[in-house]
């Protein structure tokens, strides 16, 4: 194991972070704020109690998913694009570093990065709303693993992309829908049936009602299929990275 | 070194350093940019890799540093595979390349901080210190790799390649954009390197920059490697000069008072050529000429030419099978 080689990209990474502070933390900090005013505090006042949850504090791990999310994927794809883009990469690629090596240095920063803004986003919350964590341990679970996951997946968008569009197009056009309509809003419950069925088609949905579960103990679908789901889905794309750097697809000339 | 017997030592450096066996590379798009290549490097040396734009240094340079995947062929550096025992293979090597990639909103000192670690070494700030105080940028390593010039930004892209110590140094057209203080100060460095037993692989467009570094020659010319020569060999061949007489009477035999000199009879006795060393004290012409004289010889024109490694080069690359040959 290079751990050297890991330790250096690791903190290039979170050098390039703290960097950007400012454009890094301001920003989704106040996005989120902005959803708590006007949804927790103008609308959620005129809704009703979701599962006996006020509906301010029941949005809260839907809007960290939310933002654990975009960040984990926007970081990660950031943070192999730049290299490539800026032809930087030839040095990474001519290092004695393993495929895992360079994955754990990248997702392992862009993870670290999105965690701590979920924290962050929760400590934010509590300047609007009062909640209550019944299983922190399970919440830092949920954090982490939705973290690493979704970092692994936008190192694969990063990987793939050849233009910073195409760095855009995955997260506006699939991610940002996705996490919309995964419940961090509603209930599924409230959808008519079909549309129920419909979203469990979609892996946000697994993930929010699971997060949400570890604060309110309340779920839209069984806790052990949605921890199976997320594993699965970290399978799927560990699977996929290990492919891409086998074949040196789009990498490797 | 100075420890280890004779006899073993020169076992060892017998061993090439460097083993490209038949690599051959087509790019994706279906271009074929190295055909069968075979070359050894021998430990130690400084290999100059000429040939014109678009021959194919980059890319043999590109696989032997695994940036990119030959279509064929094995190559072995520092007695490891490079693709099976990569980790081995790539931590002996350092890599300057052609084009200036670099981290533009790094500091000098963190961009050959990251080298250093991502190519496994431990942290050695007093060695770093010195690489940047060696290439004059001990200064400017506080500073944001984007303010500085392009011939600053080439000593950064040296600094990282020697930020982990590699045994190997590839220098991919060092001197592109580089005026002529740096590029003294670069070869001077390259000497350095090659005295603490570094083995150098340079690519250049400049035929005076191989003269004075190499201590050999390898001409690439559209994916084939058509010559690999020793400098000096190279030079003794530059080093000859002809003096071509075209004569008043044609002549069929040269007269045996002339067998001190090395001359040749062509255009069917109408023209003697004279051939010789630019290297050594005398010439010899004065005296030709004198004896010609004496015997009765006359000339009607007379003019000398050379052969320059830029003329060899050159016809080389336009005559690839006659110079196999
Ligand atoms: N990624 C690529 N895809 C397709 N063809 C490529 C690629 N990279 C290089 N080539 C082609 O391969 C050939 C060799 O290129 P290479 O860069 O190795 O040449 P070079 O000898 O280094 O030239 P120069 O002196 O200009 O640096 C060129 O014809 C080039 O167009
Ligand atoms: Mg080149």
């Amino acid at each position: 194991m290079n751990f050297y080689g890991i330790r250096a990209i690791y903190r290039f990474e979170m050098a390039r972070t703290f960097r950007t502070l400012m454009e890094s933390v301001a920003a989704p900090v106040l996005t989120t704020s902005l959803y708590f005013i006007v949804f927790g505090k103008a609308i959620g006042s005129r809704m009703g109690d979701i599962d006996s949850i006020g509906y301010g504090a029941y949005i809260i791990p839907g809007l960290v998913m939310l933002s654990l999310l975009n960040e984990s994927i926007s970081n990660a794809s950031f943070g192999i694009y730049m290299p490539k883009w800026a032809g930087t990469i030839y040095e990474l690629l001519s290092a004695p570093v393993s495929w895992i090596e360079v994955l754990i240095g990248y997702v392992g920063a862009a993870a670290t990065k999105s965690v701590m803004l979920g924290m962050l986003i929760l400590g934010t919350a509590r300047f609007f709303v009062a909640y209550q964590i019944a299983h922190p341990i399970w919440m830092i679970g949920f954090l982490l693993l939705t973290a690493v996951t979704f970092s692994l997946f936008g190192f694969i968008i990063g990987l793939w992309a050849d233009s910073f569009q195409k760095l855009q197009v995955i997260p506006m056009l699939i991610v940002t829908p996705l996490t919309f309509l995964g419940g961090a809003f509603y209930s599924i419950n409230m959808l008519p049936p079909i549309w129920q069925q419909i979203s469990l088609f979609n892996p946000v949905v697994y993930l929010i009602s699971g997060f949400r579960w570890s604060f309110y103990e309340i779920a839209d679908v069984d806790v052990a299929v949605s921890i199976g789901m997320i594993f699965g889905f970290l399978m799927v794309c560990l699977t996929f990275v290990w492919w891409v750097f086998k074949s040196g697809y789009k990498i490797r000339r | 070194m100075n420890k280890s017997p004779t006899a073993s030592l020169s076992a060892e450096s017998s061993i090439p350093i460097i083993s490209v066996r038949g690599v051959s590379k087509t790019y994706a798009g279906g271009f074929q940019a190295l055909k069968n290549i075979n070359l050894d490097i021998q430990r130690g040396e400084i290999f100059a890799l000429l040939g014109p734009n678009g021959a194919g240094k980059t890319t043999l340079i590109s696989i032997v540093c695994g940036i990119v995947n030959a279509s064929a062929g094995s190559i072995i550096a520092d007695g490891h595979d490079i693709a099976r025992d990569y980790r081995a293979a790539r931590a002996a090597i350092g890599l300057v390349p052609q084009e200036l990639h670099t981290d533009a909103f790094e500091s000098v000192w963190a961009t050959v901080t990251f080298s250093r670690g991502l190519f496994g070494k431990p942290p050695n700030p007093t060695y770093l210190e010195k690489v940047l105080r060696d290439l004059s940028l001990w200064d400017k390593r506080n500073e944001k790799i984007m303010a500085l010039s392009g011939g600053m930004k080439r000593r950064v892209l040296i600094a990282k390649a020697l930020s982990h110590e590699p045994t190997i140094l590839f220098l991919d057209e060092p001197s592109a954009g580089v005026d002529v203080e740096l590029r003294h100060d670069m070869w001077r460095m390259v000497r350095e390197l090659r005295e603490q037993g570094t083995t150098i692989i340079l690519t250049t467009h400049y035929i005076e920059e191989a003269e004075q570094m190499a201590d050999r020659i390898g001409v690439i010319s559209k994916g084939e490697l058509i010559l690999v020569e020793d400098k000096e060999v190279l030079m003794r061949k530059l080093g000859n000069k002809q003096l071509t007489l075209r004569l008043r009477q044609p002549m069929s035999i040269i007269p045996a008072e002339l067998s001190n000199w090395s001359l040749t009879l062509c255009e069917h006795g109408h023209a003697l050529v004279y051939s010789f060393d630019t290297q050594t004290e005398e010439t010899g012409i004065a005296e030709l000429l004198r004896a010609l004289g004496e015997h009765g010889i006359e000339f009607k024109d007379l003019r000398s030419s050379e052969s320059s490694l830029e003329d060899i080069f050159v016809s080389l690359v336009h005559r690839p099978m006659e110079a196999q040959a």
